[in-house]
């Protein structure tokens, strides 16, 4: 971290520090909660926002790249849409606020307004490290989410989806999940932006999978192309846990997402699929910790980036694996379609062994469109530009297949179609 | 239907001339096929007859049905019929086989002023071609190509020209890596495509593929030039003596 004091505080810093002054009495919790919202305002205004030179961020040099930071906006007004996947249960966040009329049976739901406000919500405001400065902004200015609980063998037969509707301004939400041992779900976390108003986006998830749940999480990033989106999923994976998490960038104009996990029961087995479709300006950074713990853990991390126009894209990718964690099985790819000469992508993996007997790989490809195909296409009657987005599609579409829910996938595929045609 | 003139070509990246002054006319009904040994540039006349960008013609012409194509792109020639069998056909992941003939036949006929095929005539246009080929369901479920075998390939090639219903039909070495039986069942599905509004030029090394698919011409190119033209029995005579006394004879 640096560890120089920002003598002179950029507009964003200053405006972060500001708001915290304006909205402190607004902010639900006391007390514990009070005092924990102080200390990392502190740490932000001590630190500042990173720069290149810190290690974390250095793709992302946030104090250069975050200018400005909107005002929180009370009169914003957003409403509720329908859920991605029909007969889903939607739990919405509406400009920040959680909605909790009509909340569903089956599941022990509250908002997160409640758990600051009685104080439960003190031992989640805290730092992963001393550059989170996610959980930092976020735990600062946290005002409501949702605090979920599936009781041990709920098996949803529906997808449950956090809808965070956001028209100006600033929201910072959290999502603790708890799901009990032998539970099967599907959670969609979907970030829509309702106007053309800058707005700053702040959300951690917490997640916990006991023993043998198996979980499929969909983050789908659709905000404005003036937002600034910081997100961050932690989850930790007991024994034989399963979690499949899809990250979909298709919107923001500074986007960082983070994931960092930890295997902390045998068996246990993620797979990250991410896809980022960038255009414009935009900067959108993919952040991935994984620490592989106990024995025999699995892991695999695929990521597949189209770029056009002026568009930086970042992976970071770090795999962890334990003294003891033997016969890890750990594999990374990012690929790469690079449809611009002035965009650009940086990968970096990093691979922490200290077991030696385990299997870890990495691979990064940044390729064209692969000219023979697209011969082929044409040869047939497509016109160049219907078989060039027939070919970006495809190289995205292997990773939404891989949902094998056809609701979902045909309504990704559907996102997907339409944010190519109007970028293409 | 096609009247290919003093054609002159070259491989556009170095300038390797590959077609010198090569002269062919096929007419309406006719089945051509064209022989000769390797490198005399079989492939490369069946690539610029679809429009592939990495050739670069030079000097002459190509008419069909009386007008120039050179301006034409590949899938503007392909909408106006012009339809390639690939000797090796791509294997593209993550398309679908039934989206991209279905987006195939569409474009085509959008690009005709034709209305787009509902979703029901389309997928029983594709059982009843498919059933005619032998080809599997299944198969038509996987990404395009990917994971067929060969004659799974080139039957995949035959499905799409019956289902494209071209004009004019370039058979690119279709019989390579076939077994006799799948080259019965690829031939029947060529012959049942011969039509007297329809032209097939089949490139070949062997008389074998022509004892199937019977042609009414048979060329021999080389060195980018066709040498020398005849019916059918020319193509007996190439497999009983060779290429040396007809390439003797020309120079």
């Amino acid at each position: 971290m640096n560890m120089q004091t920002a003598i002179t505080m950029t507009a964003a810093e200053t405006a972060l520090v500001d708001a915290y002054t304006a909205q402190i009495g607004e902010l639900p919790g006391e007390g514990a909660v009070l005092s924990a919202r102080d200390t990392l305002l502190a740490n932000l205004r001590q630190q500042g926002l990173p720069t290149r030179r810190v290690e974390s961020w250095h793709y992302t040099d946030l104090r250069a790249l975050l200018r400005a930071v909107p005002a929180f906006d009370p009169t914003a007004f957003a409403e509720k849409v329908d859920p991605l996947v029909p007969g889903s249960s939607v739990l919405s966040v509406l400009n920040g606020k959680a909605d909790t009329k009509n909340l569903p049976a089956g599941i022990n739901v509250r908002s997160y307004a409640e758990s600051l406000i009685d104080g439960v919500a003190a031992a989640d405001l805290i730092e992963r490290d001393q550059d989170d400065v996610i959980g930092r902004i976020n735990g600062s200015f946290v005002r409501d989410g949702f605090e979920i609980e599936v009781p041990e063998g709920t098996e949803l037969e529906q997808p449950v989806e956090f809808q965070l509707v956001q028209s100006a301004g600033q929201s910072h939400s959290r999502f603790p999940v708890t799901f009990g041992a032998n539970t099967k779900a599907t959670i969609i976390e979907r970030h829509l932006s309702v106007s053309d108003a800058a707005s700053l986006v702040t959300v951690v998830s917490d997640l916990i999978l006991d023993e043998g749940a198996e979980i499929t999480w969909i983050i789908l990033q659709q905000q404005g192309a003036s937002d600034s989106h910081l997100a961050q999923v932690n989850f930790d994976l007991g024994t034989n846990a399963k979690l499949r998490l899809f990250v979909i960038n298709a919107g923001g104009k500074l986007v960082r997402q983070e994931v960092h996990g930890v295997t902390t029961g045998e068996g246990a087995d993620f797979k990250l699929r991410g896809i980022n479709l960038l255009g414009g300006d935009t900067h959108t950074d993919v952040t991935f910790t994984l620490g592989h713990d106990v024995p025999n853990t699995t892991s695999t991390e695929v990521l597949r980036n189209v770029l056009f126009d002026r568009a930086k894209g970042v992976f970071q990718g770090q795999i962890r694996v334990a003294p003891d964690a033997q016969k890890t099985d750990a594999k990374m790819a990012c690929n790469t379609l690079l449809l611009s000469d002035d965009a650009d992508f940086s990968a970096k993996p990093e691979l922490e062994i200290f077991a030696d007997d385990v299997q870890c790989g990495h691979g990064a490809t940044v390729i064209d469109i692969n000219p023979t195909h697209l011969y082929y296409l044409r040869a047939r009657g497509i016109p160049e530009n219907k078989a060039r987005a027939m070919l970006v599609n495809a190289f995205v579409d292997e990773i939404v297949e891989e949902l094998e829910d056809e609701g979902l996938i045909e309504t990704l595929e559907t996102i997907i179609a339409a944010w190519l045609e109007k970028h293409a | 239907m096609l009247e290919i003139r003093n054609l002159h070509a070259r491989i556009a990246e170095d300038g390797t001339e590959i077609i010198r002054g090569l002269n062919l006319t096929v007419k309406a009904g006719e089945v051509a096929a064209i022989m000769g040994p390797n490198g005399s540039g079989k492939s490369t006349l069946s690539y610029i007859l679809s429009g592939r960008e990495d050739y670069e013609v030079t000097e002459g012409d190509i008419l069909y049905n009386g007008e120039s194509i050179l301006e034409l792109d590949p899938s503007e020639r392909a909408a106006k019929g012009i339809f390639l069998a690939f000797q090796y056909p791509v294997e593209i992941p993550g398309v679908a086989t039934m989206q991209f003939l279905k987006v195939a036949l569409n474009e085509q006929r959008k690009y005709r002023g034709e209305d787009e095929l509902s979703t029901p005539d389309f997928i029983r246009r594709v059982k009843e071609a498919a059933a005619k080929l032998q080809i599997n369901p299944d198969m038509l479920k996987r990404p395009l190509n990917v994971g067929f075998s060969g004659g799974e390939k080139k039957r995949a090639e035959i499905l799409q020209m019956a289902l494209l219903e071209p004009k004019l039909c370039v058979l690119d070495e279709t019989d390579s890596g076939l077994d006799i039986d799948a080259l019965k069942i690829v031939s029947d599905g060529v012959n049942a495509l011969r039509s007297p509004d329809r032209a097939v030029i089949v490139i070949t090394h062997y008389q074998r593929l022509l004892e199937y698919i019977v042609p009414d011409s048979v060329h021999v190119l080389y060195k980018g030039q066709i040498i020398k033209s005849g019916d059918k029995s020319l193509a007996l005579d190439l497999e009983a003596n060779g290429y040396a006394d007809i390439i003797d004879a020309a120079a």
